[in-house]
C-alpha cells in the first residue's frame, strides 16, 4: 500500500527549510519555498516553534471534490493525483482546502500541494516528517453514501 | 541570479523613497557577497566623507551559490564604518540570505537619508518606503512584531532587519538585529542606519527559479547533504554550540576575564555550554537553508511577584556573547548572562564591544581614573545589575562619559586615561586570549574579526611557532574565507566545503563557464576588497596592541612585545605590497 507523508515530530523542527527546498528542488524541478507541497512556519516568532502546512490526505478530498475538470483525482490512500494537462487554473482547489496546503504558484499559475511521494523525508535532519501507512497515516475510513 | 548570467541589484534612494533596478553582467567577476560588496563601493562609495553622510552606500549582498546549497546561506554588509572611518564588511545569517536570493535581489543598494523614521519593504514585486515614526524610540523586539503585524503576509518567507535605540543615538558599535537572534553586530551599521532614519528593512522572499542543471546537481546535493548531516563535521555546532569553547579556553589561559586581568576565571563552570545545556537551554533553531541549527536559545523563567508570579526571557547565547557578558565582566552565573543579553538584544547594541567598553569602566573606576559621577553606576566585576543599567547608558548615551565610550574604548580611554587597559584589536577584542598571533590578527584583520584569518587557531595548533608562519598561515586563511563569503558560505561550514568540494558544488550549477579559475579568483577579491579600504584612508603600520595584551598569560606564555612587532610588521609589508601591485 502506498504511504502517506506526516509531519510526525513537529516539536523537533529547527526551522531549517530543508524539506521546503527539497520538494521544490526534486518534485518541481525548482529553487523555491513556494513550489513545496510543504510549507514551514512559526506561530508568533522563532522562539515558539514551527509548524508544518501539508496535504493531510483527505479521503474523500475535498479538492476534488472542487475541481471542476478532474485535474485533481482521488488517491486510493488518500490525498490527490494532479494532471497538469486538465488543469484551467481556476484555484478553486485551494479554496476548498481546510488546512490552507494548496498553494497557487504565482508564475506558474498552477496549484502546488504534496503527493506524498516521500522525497523531503531524508533531507529532515530530525526526523520530524515520515512516510505512514494505514492506521498510522491517521486519515478518516467513514463512507458518506 | 549569477546563474542567469547578471548581478541583480536593487538601488534604493531614501531621499526620493524611490528605487531602479539594474542587471550587470560585468559584474559577474566579482563573484558575490565579499567580492561584490567592496566592487559596489567602489561606485557608489564617498571614500573621502564622513560615514554619515547622508550619501554613503549600505551596500547588503548575497552570493552565486546562496540558495543552491545548504549552509550558502549568509548575506554581507558593506559599508563605510563610523567606528574609524574605514570601509568595512559585517555578516549576518538569519533569514536574509535566503530571502534575498528569493526576493530575487543579489544585492541592495541603500542611499540618502529619509526625511522622517522611515521603514523600508522589498521583495520580488513590492517595494515600498513606509512610516516608521511610530517605531522610533522602541527596543528591537517590538519594532518586529509592529512590522510583522502591519505587513501580515509571506508567513515564514520574509526577513526583518532592525535597529534599537542604540543605532538611533548612532552610538559607534550599535548593531542591526536581524531576524530573531541574528545580527550585523559589529562596527556600527546600525548607526549608519540610524544616521539614515531608517528604522528597519524588511525583504519577503516570494519568488521561485527553475533549476536547468540536470541530474549531476540533484546528485551532489544528496552527496553533499549526507555527508553534512550524516557525518559528525558539524556535531559540535549543534550540540553544546559555540559556548562549547568556554572551558577549553578556560583551561588553557584563554579566556578573556576581567578586562583581561586574566584568563580563566573563577566559576567559569557555570558559564560553560554544558552549565547552559543542562539548565538553560530552551531549544535549537536555524538559520533558513542550514541543518545544522547552531542558534541556541536560552529560556529563562523570573519571579517578579510573592504569589507565583513569573515572565520569561528567551534569548540566543553563543561563545562571544557568553564571554562579553560573562567572563570578560566577571560574572560566572549563566542566568546573569541570559538577563543581560536579553538587555543588548533589546537596545540592539554590539555584544562584545558593549562588554569590553564596560569592563574597561569597571577597572578605570577600580583605578580612580573616573568616578561614579562619570558611569552613574557603581560597576564591580562579577555583579551584574549594574552591568544591566550601563547598556541603557551606553545606548541611550545618557552623559559625557557615555557620549565618549559609545564612541570605542579607545575613544574614552584617549580621553580619561587607561589606554594600556583598553582591550580594543582595531575594535573591542573578540573571546579568545589565545595569543599574539591572535591578538595580530584582530588587530589586523579586514573586518577585526576573529574569523578573518584565524590567528586564534595558529595560537591553539601550530608547532613551528615564527611570525613567517603565522604570516603564511593568515594569508592562506583570508584567501580562503574571502572565497567562502563570496558565495555566501556560512564559516562554520568550512571544513565541508573544502576547495574540492567547492570546486565540484561550481560546477555542478554551471559557474565553470563564468569563472574559471577559483583560486586565482579568491586571491584577486582579496586584494580588490583590501585596495577599497585603503581607499578609505587604511594604514596597517598605524596598528596598535595595547600593553595589557603583553601583561597577560596565554595559551602561548606572555605574549612578547618583539613577537608582536614582527608579525605587524609582516603583515603590513604583505598588505602594502598588495596596494602597490
Amino acid at each position: 500500500m502506498a504511504k502517506i507523508m506526516r509531519a510526525v515530530e513537529m516539536e523537533k523542527c529547527i526551522g531549517c527549510y530543508s524539506c521546503m527546498l527539497a520538494c521544490a528542488r526534486q518534485v518541481h524541478g525548482s529553487l523555491s519555498l513556494e513550489r513545496s507541497g510543504i510549507q514551514i512556519f512559526t506561530r508568533g516568532g522563532l522562539t515558539a516553534g514551527f509548524e508544518a502546512v501539508v496535504c493531510l490526505a483527505c479521503k474523500p478530498a475535498p479538492c476534488v471534490e472542487a475541481c471542476p475538470t478532474e485535474a485533481f483525482q482521488q488517491r486510493k490512500e488518500g490525498g490527490v493525483r494532479y494532471n497538469y494537462e486538465s488543469c484551467i487554473r481556476c484555484g478553486a482547489c485551494g479554496e476548498a482546502c481546510p488546512v490552507d496546503a494548496i498553494i497557487m504558484d504565482r508564475e506558474k499559475e498552477e496549484p502546488v500541494v504534496c503527493y506524498h511521494c516521500g522525497h523531503c523525508v531524508p533531507f529532515c535532519p530530525h526526523d520530524c516528517l515520515a512516510m505512514r501507512e494505514g492506521a498510522e497515516g491517521k486519515r478518516w475510513e467513514g463512507d458518506e453514501s | 541570479m549569477f546563474t542567469h548570467g547578471y548581478v541583480r541589484i536593487l538601488e534604493v534612494n531614501l531621499e526620493e523613497g524611490k528605487g531602479r533596478v539594474l542587471r550587470r553582467e560585468d559584474l559577474l567577476s566579482y563573484l558575490g557577497g565579499s567580492g561584490l560588496a567592496a566592487a559596489l563601493f567602489e561606485e557608489y562609495g564617498l571614500p573621502q566623507e564622513s560615514p554619515f553622510h547622508p550619501d554613503q552606500p549600505l551596500i547588503f549582498t548575497i552570493g552565486p551559490l546562496n540558495g543552491l546549497y545548504p549552509l550558502m546561506n549568509k548575506a554581507v554588509l558593506g559599508f563605510k564604518t563610523p567606528y574609524n572611518g574605514y570601509y568595512v564588511e559585517t555578516h549576518a545569517g538569519g533569514r536574509l540570505g535566503m530571502m534575498m536570493r528569493f526576493a530575487d535581489l543579489d544585492a541592495l543598494v541603500i542611499r540618502g537619508k529619509a526625511s522622517r523614521p522611515s521603514y523600508l519593504v522589498a521583495g520580488s514585486r513590492e517595494m515600498s518606503l513606509e512610516d516608521a515614526r511610530h517605531l522610533w524610540g522602541l527596543d528591537t523586539s517590538l519594532t518586529a512584531r509592529m512590522i510583522r503585524q502591519k505587513e501580515d503576509r509571506h508567513k515564514g518567507k520574509r526577513s526583518i532587519l532592525r535597529i534599537g535605540p542604540s543605532g538611533e543615538n548612532m552610538v559607534k558599535f550599535a548593531g542591526i538585529n536581524v531576524d530573531t537572534f541574528r545580527h550585523f553586530g559589529r562596527l556600527g551599521a546600525g548607526a549608519v542606519m540610524g544616521s539614515k532614519q531608517l528604522k528597519a528593512i524588511m525583504i519577503t522572499g516570494d519568488t521561485s527559479f527553475d533549476l536547468e542543471f540536470g541530474p549531476s546537481y540533484q546528485k551532489f546535493y544528496r552527496k553533499l547533504y549526507k555527508e553534512l548531516v550524516g557525518s559528525d563535521i558539524m556535531a559540535k555546532y549543534h550540540g553544546l554550540g559555540t559556548t562549547g569553547n568556554v572551558l577549553p579556553l578556560q583551561n588553557n589561559n584563554s579566556l578573556p576575564s576581567k578586562n583581561l586581568q586574566s584568563t580563566s576565571l573563577s566559576g567559569a563552570e557555570g558559564i560553560s555550554g554544558e552549565y547552559f545545556a543542562d539548565n538553560l537551554l530552551l531549544r535549537q533553531v536555524a538559520c533558513a537553508g542550514c541543518p545544522i541549527g547552531c542558534i541556541h536559545i536560552g529560556l529563562l523563567r523570573e519571579k517578579f511577584g510573592e504569589e507565583h508570579e513569573y515572565y520569561y526571557r528567551q534569548v540566543s547565547y553563543d561563545h562571544e556573547p557568553v564571554y562579553a557578558m560573562g567572563s570578560m565582566l566577571g560574572i560566572s552565573q549563566a542566568k546573569e548572562v541570559i538577563i543581560l543579553l536579553d538587555q543588548v538584544e533589546k537596545y540592539g547594541i554590539d555584544v562584545i564591544s558593549t562588554g569590553v567598553a564596560l569592563a574597561w569602566a569597571t577597572e578605570a573606576l577600580e583605578k580612580g581614573l573616573v568616578s561614579q559621577e562619570e558611569t552613574l553606576v557603581p560597576y564591580k566585576f562579577g555583579s551584574y545589575k549594574e552591568y544591566l543599567e550601563g547598556v541603557r547608558h551606553l545606548s541611550q548615551r545618557t552623559n559625557d562619559f557615555y557620549r565618549l565610550l559609545g564612541e570605542g574604548v579607545s575613544e574614552a580611554a584617549s580621553h580619561y586615561g587607561g589606554e594600556d587597559f583598553a582591550c580594543v584589536l582595531g575594535q573591542e577584542m573578540a573571546g579568545y586570549a589565545t595569543g599574539p598571533v591572535f591578538f595580530v590578527s584582530q588587530a589586523m584583520g579586514f573586518r577585526h574579526s576573529h574569523l578573518d584569518t584565524a590567528g586564534y587557531q595558529f595560537d591553539q595548533k601550530a608547532e613551528e611557532y615564527t611570525p613567517e608562519k603565522a604570516l603564511e598561515y593568515m594569508e592562506e586563511e583570508e584567501r580562503y574565507r574571502v572565497l567562502l563569503t563570496s558565495m555566501v558560505s556560512c564559516l562554520f561550514a568550512r571544513n565541508l566545503y573544502t576547495p574540492e568540494v567547492l570546486e565540484e558544488a561550481w560546477q555542478a550549477v554551471g559557474l565553470d563557464a563564468q569563472v574559471e579559475n577559483l583560486d586565482k579568483k579568491a586571491e584577486e577579491i582579496r586584494r580588490h576588497r583590501w585596495k577599497v579600504k585603503f581607499s578609505t584612508g587604511y594604514r596597517p603600520e598605524d596598528t596598535e596592541i595595547p600593553r595589557r595584551f603583553t601583561q597577560v598569560k596565554t595559551l602561548r606564555g606572555y605574549p612578547s612585545q618583539e613577537f608582536i612587532n614582527r608579525l605587524i610588521h609582516l603583515y603590513t609589508r604583505s598588505l602594502n605590497d598588495l596596494k602597490e601591485s
